[in-house]
């Protein structure tokens, strides 16, 4: 199948990507092309111009900088869902990697164009979300960074503008920290129909924070305050972990969920309570 | 519209061809160079048809545009056997009966040709979630798993 006819680009740096992307109208950053070509083939997205940054070097790389551990843009979901490094300290988002697609579809498909792209269904945005992982983000003339929180705006739609290269992400390392990702999978597409990133930090056997991110429920990734809340202050004993998750179906509008062939709205509520509970009790699991 | 040359090398011989951007990879391989392995099923980037190896990694090819893959050393099922005798794995999947229709054959064998570089011992569970990316619509999963199952088996012997 064709898409529809383009110009490519290919760049040799980041200034240069971004140059060309200023230079012709429309023009998409192009990575993996995982997110993109396949929309361009169904016509949902059809760009004039794909400047290539797949093989610019350096961008690839996972490496621990003091507190934060530093993604390249470039890094596979592959890549991510081996890094030992990323395991140990950001298992939501290793776990999250490895439930993308399949093993040639994380082969192809890179950490930074899955970000921007924001396609709501996507593993690792909960990750993103529950580990409140910074983004790096270059523009024609200055560079900035992003929160978790401000990324993510509605379907496909984030904060990276229009002449931004995402160049990498930055995620916190807090050795009292546990986070997993836990996911009910779409049989046809293999995207998450209900995706729950959770992070707890712990002091002895007290959640003394809780962030928990969502992907595949709504338009938009999102967190859920209530359960964070029951979380917070807890003896993780008992049935606190039960009761948190139990918040889920009176925090969400059904309505305002995604409703499709393989879920209605009121049934992603319920999953959403199920696998919030399956994720937080993962990430518990971890605390050993 | 622009037009791009590129050079691919293919199961070791390289190859120079002028492609659209939007050329895929799979197209290229096919239409442009006669290596027919690759099929293309879904055309989606889910059934798995279309898989290659690029510069060693597992990808599906009809998800890849062909220039994106300029200078890059790509191996198709062609690149399996040697001369006309069937590779080991190929042999297993003889000898498991671990094909009906044949279409999905050349993507399963490069994804688990790919998946046996590195995995040692494989479980059944571990071959499965290999091939997930994989469709056979003839749904004879079982003797695939079979026939990677025995490959990795006669691989553990002989070392």
């Amino acid at each position: 199948m064709h898409t529809k006819e383009f110009d490519y680009y290919r760049a040799d740096s980041v200034d240069d990507a971004i140059e060309q992307l200023e230079a012709h109208d429309g023009a998409e950053l192009m990575a993996g092309a995982h997110g993109l070509l396949p929309r361009m083939k169904t016509g949902e997205e059809s760009p004039p111009a794909l400047v290539d940054i797949s093989h610019l070097d350096g961008l690839a790389t996972i490496d621990r900088d003091g507190d934060t551990l530093s993604i390249g843009a470039l890094a596979t979901h592959a890549d991510i869902a081996e890094s030992q490094q990323l395991k140990q300290h950001s298992s939501a988002l290793s776990d999250a990697a490895g439930e993308v697609g399949d093993l040639q579809v994380r082969n192809g498909g890179t950490i930074g164009g899955n970000i921007a792209h924001g396609d709501p269904r996507s593993d690792p945005l909960a990750a993103v979300l529950a580990l409140d992982v910074e983004l790096s983000v270059q523009g024609p003339d200055s560079q900035r960074t992003i929160d978790a929180d401000d990324v993510f705006h509605g379907a496909y739609e984030t904060a990276v503008r229009d002449h931004e290269f995402v160049t990498g992400l930055g995620v916190p390392v807090q050795d009292d920290a546990v986070s997993a990702y836990a996911k009910r999978r779409n049989p046809l597409s293999g995207y998450a129909m209900v995706g729950v990133a959770a992070r707890l930090r712990l002091d002895s056997d007290t959640v003394t924070d809780a962030r928990i991110g969502v992907t595949g429920v709504a338009d938009t990734p999102f967190r859920l305050p209530a359960v964070e809340d029951a979380l917070e202050g807890e003896s993780v004993d008992g049935d606190i972990v039960e009761e948190a998750a139990g918040r889920v179906e009176k925090a969400v509008d059904p309505s305002e969920l995604r409703g499709d062939s393989q879920s209605s709205g009121e049934y992603r509520a319920h999953l959403l309570s199920v696998y919030t509970e399956k994720a937080v009790t993962a990430a518990l699991n971890r605390a050993g | 519209m622009s037009r791009h040359d590129i050079s691919l090398t293919v199961n070791g011989t390289e190859h120079e061809l002028t492609v659209e951007p939007r050329t895929l990879l799979v197209d290229a391989l096919r239409e442009d160079l006669g290596y027919t392995g690759a099929n293309v099923g879904c055309d989606t980037g889910r059934c798995g048809a279309c898989t290659v190896r690029v510069d060693g990694d597992a990808i599906k090819s009809c998800t890849t545009f062909a220039v994106q893959t300029d200078g890059a050393s790509v191996e198709t099922v062609e690149g399996l056997a040697d001369d006309g005798d069937l590779d080991s794995l190929q042999a297993q999947f003889q000898e498991n009966h671990g094909l009906q229709c044949g279409y999905c054959t050349p993507g399963m064998l490069m994804t688990a040709d790919t998946f046996l570089q590195d995995a040692e011992d494989p479980s059944r569970d571990e071959i499965r979630e290999a091939i997930e990316g994989n469709l056979c619509r003839c749904t004879g999963y079982h003797n695939i798993v079979d026939a990677i199952e025995d490959t990795a088996g006669l691989a553990g012997q002989s070392q």
